[in-house]
């Protein structure tokens, strides 16, 4: 066994010093190939998060929200619906909810403005987000202006919501329901959207059924669908991800490719060398098995590691200009850390695997040749 | 020191550091439970719906509350023009109706 742990060590020393005579070469190569797990690590790491801790606190969210559709769009909900929709079974509690957007052309900002009727607020008062309060330089006591109707709104910032829960509230505006009516000129009697708290969650899938068959132009958002869009966001197939999916791929093809159909004309002469000096086949693959591993085992270490400092520890700060778009306001969160150890696993085999397959093969080729044949 | 000797080194120490980040990720979840659990008051006191990830459109801030028409909301042949509109896939429920 100790014999063969020191064999190993010398062909690891062989390999690191062939290694080190090119240099260049391999420390591009390394380079490379750290990005690439870097960039899929990162990817893993937020999206596992993120899916995470939005289920976690979405799980509050409202069991059932009802939209009214007009024209295929969301549509102001009269008050009487509530009526209209009459004693449902299993449904505790039904809320009309203010609610709207609201655009700021001086800072190009799109904020959430809701009117909870649980917040003693006056028609002056208004508590804001922590993104907008950071975007505009607003502190409590401070005046937050809205401009609507060739009019301008003033209020005082009462409070600003906990900046730990900025993921969920960075551009939320809670001001008082009379106050929103006036800005946004809403009539009385009409709301945004209906909620609904239903007792049983294994009712509500009932209950949304019964309440489209009385009202069928609501449309109920259950919170099991909410939790559904959460999970499968950033899945492979959309956009952005695809992409960095497909330039991965593209790029492990690439490094592949590069060395399966043959050796440098350096390496051959290596390998000859090594036949003719006395070197069986078997040591020349097993070195070659090390290269591979140095290669490939350092670049994922070093891109995972990187990746998760990146994610966890620099608020995942390269992902922000692709999720904000053209947005002012971007919630300044530090994602809890939740690792899924399969993908983890599945990443470690697909950087490891085929690069040192790619890596052995040509060469097995070349080490059971002759060497004075590739000498020439 | 032997190249052989530095690689096992450079080794164990990326193996530890991997395990570090399982052991931060652990501790981290632990002191996050609090902070969570705000979250998720505010999240139901406010009945809020999703994750203020992107603010730029109503159909990628509201994600789960986004219709069918959000795409093409000027004109029928107007196609999504925010950024975000091409990372964010459209609500599962709009998909499997």
């Amino acid at each position: 066994m100790i014999e063969f742990i020191r064999k190993q060590a010398y062909l690891v020393d062989f390999t690191l010093s062939s290694l080190l005579r090119r240099k260049g070469k391999n420390f591009g190569l390394l380079f490379v190939y750290t990005l690439i797990v870097f960039m899929l690590a990162s990817v893993m790491l937020f999206t596992h998060s993120l899916k995470k801790e939005a289920g976690i606190i979405l799980q509050q969210s409202p069991e059932i929200i009802v939209q009214r559709l007009v024209a295929g769009r969301h549509a102001l909900i009269p008050a009487d619906y509530i009526e209209k929709m009459g004693r449902l079974r299993g449904v505790t509690s039904k809320k009309a909810r203010l609610w709207g957007y609201f655009y700021n052309p001086v800072v190009k900002a799109n904020y959430t403005v809701m009117a909870p009727d649980h917040l003693v607020l006056t028609t002056t008062e208004v508590i804001i987000g922590a993104g907008i309060a950071r975007t505009i330089g607003l502190d409590i006591g401070d005046y937050f202006t809205l401009r609507a109707n060739n009019d301008t709104f003033s209020f005082q910032v009462k409070d600003i919501l906990d900046k730990h829960s900025e993921l969920v509230s960075t551009d939320l505006v809670l001001i008082s329901q009379k106050a929103f009516r006036v800005i946004t000129g809403i009539p009385e009697g009409q709301f945004t959207d209906i909620v609904l708290s239903v007792r049983n969650p294994r009712e509500v899938r009932k209950v949304a059924e019964k309440l489209v068959q009385k009202l069928p132009d609501v449309r109920p958002v259950l919170r099991e669908e909410i939790l559904r869009t959460y999970d499968s966001i950033f899945s492979w197939r959309q956009g952005i991800v695809f992409v960095l999916l497909v330039g991965a791929l593209m790029a492990f093809v690439i490094f592949a490719w590069d060395k399966a159909p043959g050796l440098s004309a350096e390496e051959k002469r290596e390998i000859g060398i090594l036949k003719a000096i006395g070197w069986e086949s078997g040591d020349i693959l097993r070195m070659k098995f090390w290269e591979g591993i140095i290669i490939s085992l350092s670049a994922f270490m070093l891109g995972y590691l990187a990746a998760y400092l990146h994610v966890f520890y620099s608020s995942a700060v390269l992902f922000e200009p692709v999720l904000k778009g053209w947005a002012t306001l971007y919630p300044q969160f530090r994602l809890v850390p939740f690792i899924d150890g399969l993908q983890i696993a599945t990443l470690f085999f697909f950087t490891i695997f085929p690069y040192v397959v790619a890596t052995i093969i040509p060469i097995w080729k070349a080490s059971v040749t002759d060497p004075d044949a590739i000498m020439r | 020191m032997r190249n052989s000797s530095l690689f096992l080194l450079f080794l164990v120490a990326g193996l530890l550091f991997i395990l570090m980040t399982v052991m931060d990720a652990v501790s981290q979840q632990d002191m996050a439970r609090e902070s969570l659990k705000r979250r998720a008051t505010l999240v139901s006191e406010l009945g809020l719906s999703d994750l203020a990830l992107s603010t730029e459109a109503r159909y990628t801030r509201h994600l789960s509350l986004a219709d069918r028409h959000s795409a093409f909301q000027d004109h029928p042949t107007s196609f999504d023009h925010f950024p975000s509109g091409s990372i964010f896939l459209p609500p599962l429920h709009l998909a499997n109706d």
